[in-house]
């Protein structure tokens, strides 16, 4: 399984995969909407990311799968079989 | 003073008797001017019946998602086309959360799963997950576990469950317009034998799911004659692929009249916070709402979504000179 080193949001930096390329290389910018699903490129999901200051991510940023999400206390952990997991 | 708050100070505060629903209905309708009494009469009810003490809860779901049920407000039901997908905590992560629950001051920790009501493999889970917590930390379980039979209830007893949460959700009059799978009549039936099991009962429910005022007076009636141990109060945060995803949340005034109505209601219940009160109150009304009758809390995260850091909480419950429960109080 492929784990990414970034938690993913509306409007955060693009994720790595973790040990792919150099770190201060551009990786790929995420093209879907961790909230809603909705392409990125659709508008600034200003509401979504405004909704995720208080819910995990649902969808994958990278490939739109919906994401196997546990939340937990004090925080949530949401895993793409395709992009791996990520924590917040 | 609106003649009601007089009648509540006589009847609720000096003689712990709760309004019924006529008595709430009038709470709930009082104008924004007279809310501040409303608040402070209601903080007096709950310092004068119930002490200074604040309980501290976490909460964890076992089981998220996939739920057979409808209810209109869950993002966990797989008959909506939310995007929440089914997934089990094992058991070292549940303890782990109860540690961490634990290590936040909190005398509870509230197991739940989205079922209409547990199977064998959900029974052989909370098995061994209530016996890994209490081997290792030093915390209440309570479950959550929807509907149960008579052998369940025992089954629960005997692992050590001290409390059961099993919420209305709503009045009666308004429950088919939220749930069509099951009905009040069979929440209440498991309500019944929780209570005869010697388990406390928990049971609360969702402001804002459509309901009139008059509901809402009429569920804080229904509440008070169930008399549970616990009434946790959420408030509806719309979530996306549910019938109720585009309610508007509740008015940040309602939902302190409502907190105060409820208290006059159940003078002597624990009063908790819960779901969607980062949305409905912000930082400022969740202090009013605890010095205006809640006298317990939900902190960190919710079963899906995410609530304000504990920290932020205890922080807020030390400012306003509220102890935390602690374990021994509550045995």
């Amino acid at each position: 399984m492929t784990e990414l080193v970034e938690p993913v949001g509306p409007g955060a930096g693009p994720l790595r995969p973790r040990g792919a390329g150099d770190p201060g290389e551009p990786a790929a910018a995420p093209r879907w909407c961790d909230r809603c699903g909705e392409s990125v490129a659709a508008g600034p999901h200003e509401a979504c990311a405004a909704a995720r200051a208080l819910e995990p991510p649902r969808w994958c940023a990278h490939c739109r799968r919906r994401m196997k999400v546990q939340v937990v206390p004090t925080g949530w952990s949401a895993v793409c079989v395709e992009h791996g997991e990520i924590r917040g | 003073m609106p003649e009601i708050l007089d009648q509540a100070r006589t009847q609720v505060l000096e003689n712990g008797v709760g309004l019924d629903e006529a008595g709430v209905l009038a709470v709930l309708n009082l104008p924004d001017e007279h809310l501040p009494a409303a608040l402070q009469l209601a903080h007096e009810v709950r310092m004068r019946w119930c002490g200074p003490e604040v309980e501290v809860e976490g909460i964890v779901s076992l089981k998220t998602g996939g739920c057979p049920e409808d209810c209109h407000f869950c993002s966990q039901s797989g008959l909506f086309t939310s995007p929440v997908r089914s997934v089990w905590l094992d058991i070292p992560a549940l303890v782990e959360a109860a540690k961490q629950t634990a290590a936040t001051g909190a005398t509870e920790f509230c197991i739940v799963a989205a079922v209409r009501g547990p199977d064998a493999r959900l029974m052989k889970q909370m098995r061994e997950g209530v016996a890994a917590i209490r081997a290792e930390v030093d915390i209440q379980v309570a479950a959550s576990l929807g509907m149960l039979t008579q052998e369940q209830v025992d089954e629960l007893v005997e692992m050590g469950v001290h409390r059961y949460n099993h919420n209305l959700e709503t009045c009666r009059s308004y429950f088919p317009n939220v749930v069509t799978t099951h009905s009040f009549e069979e929440r209440w039936e498991t309500l019944k034998m929780v209570r005869e099991s010697g388990m406390e009962v928990c049971c609360g429910g969702i402001l804002g799911l459509g309901e009139t005022v008059e509901q809402r007076a009429e569920f804080a009636a229904q509440l008070a004659e169930l008399d549970p141990h616990e009434v946790p109060l959420n408030f509806l945060n719309p979530r996306p692929g549910t019938p109720l995803a585009d309610r508007p949340v509740v008015e940040g005034k309602d939902a302190l009249r409502a907190i105060a109505a409820f208290r006059l209601a159940m003078p002597r219940t624990i009063l908790r916070y819960a779901g969607g009160r980062e949305l409905t109150l912000g930082d400022l009304g969740t202090r009013d709402g605890l010095l205006g009758g809640i006298n317990a809390v939900i902190v960190g995260n919710y079963l899906t979504t995410l609530g304000r850091p504990a920290t932020a909480d205890l922080q807020l419950l030390d400012d306003l000179k509220m102890p935390v429960k602690a374990l021994s109080a509550t045995l």
